[in-house]
């Protein structure tokens, strides 16, 4: 009963349309049956110069893939490429190379800036147990991200050809699980050594004229500094800006699942290649300060403590308010946590 | 040494996506991987067309160029192939490549996509044996002295595949049959569509490759 209903209904449904279709065909200028013109022009789908251009503009088109929002040719990926590959790629070896460079001839010509007295033996406490671990964490990460990293973007000129397909497989698809795994925990715990250490790198005056005397890292002068000097202050802040680019443009590229687009993902990869490659060309002169470049800088990241003499040297202006805290090493050995490195950094 | 490629005919293309099926069926791809696809500009209006797209096998392939593996390579045919093996997921010829041709089997946090997929102009990939080829790449036709699936079952055959010459040559064909002004980046020259001569153009406009020509 039902189905014949439907029926009934479809049939005088039909047969509305038909009417329909009579009168607007009785209604339309006679003319039309008879222009070959138009039944042509209806007949037949024309490609010209502007289904090409709609092409590229990527107006109205529909992809019989599901959820595609891939039209017929993305330029985009192009230009990504040419970036990437023209300029990226090269501006990242001549900056790292660079930067190499730089360190060995500094080195060779101005050397390791030594202590300028002897030292007295007393330690003032500089880093705490927490702090070293952050830094060395972060630092862990940070090489293991660089290094992976680079074997991402340079690896196949030369690994390939070294160790045979078999080798490189296996190394290349390590280098993206340690990256993309690791990633993620050097971002979050950058951010927590950014906040962590936000207070002792705030500007202040004396540091413009650290600047204007090079640091001192030429020659005998030793300009004014805090616990941070203006140097440290801007590896700080080129983590706390650059660093932070890295972080963001690595969540887009390593969490393809929030709908971000393949135009997205383009800029990300852009994003994340310069800036890290800044990051890592100015690591390498935060390492070569860290640790060859001066005197008695290493063991305070390392120990924790640090020489009166080379407080004195290098953060004047922090050592005159610790250096009634500093002891001698062998009778005080204070326990080691986070109240007292406050304690020990006023400015 | 041919050189491989795919041309589809916009003007004789219908939308059937019977090559989105060959080519599914002939390469038996993993779930919600569809190497062709058929993309269609106004949709529903008069200047609907449509076209067949995947991997274009190009001369200066943007995926190969791009790959931080280096698992692309050139077959003497030019087809461009990759080697699962070596791919690792990474997604940056899915950035670079202008056609939407690189697939992955899923998306998923820490940029875990498995292993790209694409069209391999059915000509297989890099294996031990036929059956892991089959598993990995899907079929290889070429091997057996065969088209892509997808251009052999177009029903219309909007969409060649061959030596570029050969299928340059088909289409340049139709073209002159149907009388653009300028290769084939011009729509149906208007005055044939008009004036006394339409009804004898319309068997030209309709004329076939496949057919003897008209002095012939």
């Amino acid at each position: 009963m039902h189905t014949l209903m439907q029926c009934l209904w479809r049939l005088r449904m039909i047969g509305a349309v038909l009417l329909l279709a009579v009168l607007a065909a009785s209604l339309a200028p006679p003319s039309s049956a008879a222009e070959p013109d138009e039944e042509i022009g209806q007949a037949v789908g024309t490609v010209d110069a502007d289904t090409w251009r709609q092409v590229k503009s990527g107006e109205d088109f529909i992809d019989s893939r599901h959820d595609s929002t891939y039209n017929l040719i993305n330029p985009s990926g192009e230009t990504w490429r040419q970036i990437r590959n023209e300029w990226i790629s090269p501006a990242g070896l001549i900056a790292i190379g660079g930067m190499l460079a730089i360190l060995v001839i500094f080195y060779l010509v101005v050397g390791r800036n030594d202590l300028d007295h002897e030292r007295t033996g007393r330690k003032i406490l500089r880093w705490t147990a927490l702090e070293r671990s952050l830094h060395w964490t972060v630092a862990t990460l940070f090489i293991a991200l660089s290094l992976t990293g680079l074997n991402l973007l340079y690896g196949k000129f030369v690994f390939r050809h070294i160790f045979g397909d078999a080798f490189w497989a296996n190394m290349i698809m390590g280098s993206k699980l340690i990256h993309n795994y690791a990633g993620p925990v050097f971002g979050i715990l950058l951010i927590v050594i950014l906040a962590k250490w936000l207070k002792m790198n705030l500007p202040k005056k004396h540091d413009w004229e650290w600047f204007k005397q090079g640091g001192g890292m030429v020659g005998d002068k030793h300009p004014d500094a805090g616990f941070a000097n203006a140097g440290e202050k801007v590896w700080f802040w080129l983590l706390a800006s650059v660093g932070l680019l890295v972080i963001v443009s690595g969540f887009v590229l390593d969490f393809p699942i929030f709908g971000q687009t393949r135009d997205n993902m383009q800029w990300a990869n852009m994003f994340h290649g310069v800036t890290s490659l800044i990051l890592m060309t100015v690591a390498l002169g935060h390492i070569y300060i860290g640790t060859l470049g001066t005197e008695g800088a290493f063991e305070g990241m390392a120990t924790g403590y640090v020489d009166e003499t080379w407080a004195k040297q290098h953060h004047n202006l922090w050592y005159e308010e610790v250096k009634d805290s500093a002891g001698q090493p062998q009778q005080s050995d204070p326990p080691v946590g986070d109240d007292t490195a406050t304690a020990h950094r006023p400015n | 040494m041919a050189q491989m490629k795919f041309l589809c005919d916009a003007e004789r293309c219908i939308e059937c996506n019977g090559c989105v099926t060959a080519c599914k069926n002939a390469n038996e791809t993993d779930w919600g991987i569809q190497r062709r696809r058929v993309v269609t500009l106004d949709d529903g209006k008069p200047s609907e067309v449509s076209i067949s797209v995947a991997c274009m096998h190009c001369d200066d392939a943007p995926c190969m160029a791009v790959c931080p593996t280096d698992c692309f390579y050139k077959t003497d045919d030019g087809i461009v192939l990759h080697d699962k093996d070596i791919c690792i997921g990474c997604g940056y010829c899915l950035y670079a490549c202008p056609f939407g041709a690189p697939q992955f089997p899923k998306e998923e946090a820490f940029g875990e996509r498995g292993k790209m997929d694409k069209c391999t102009f059915c000509a297989g990939g890099p294996a031990e044996t036929k059956e892991e080829e089959y598993e990995k790449y899907g079929a290889n036709r070429i091997a057996e002295g065969k088209l892509p699936l997808c251009a052999e079952m177009c029903s219309t055959k909007a969409l060649l595949a061959g030596d570029a010459q050969t299928i340059s040559d088909i289409f340049r064909q139709r073209v002159v049959y149907r009388g653009h002004e300028d290769g084939g980046w011009s729509s149906v020259e208007k005055a044939q569509m008009s004036g006394p001569d339409v009804s004898a153009n319309l068997d030209e406009m309709a004329y076939d490759a496949t057919r003897a020509t008209r002095e012939g």
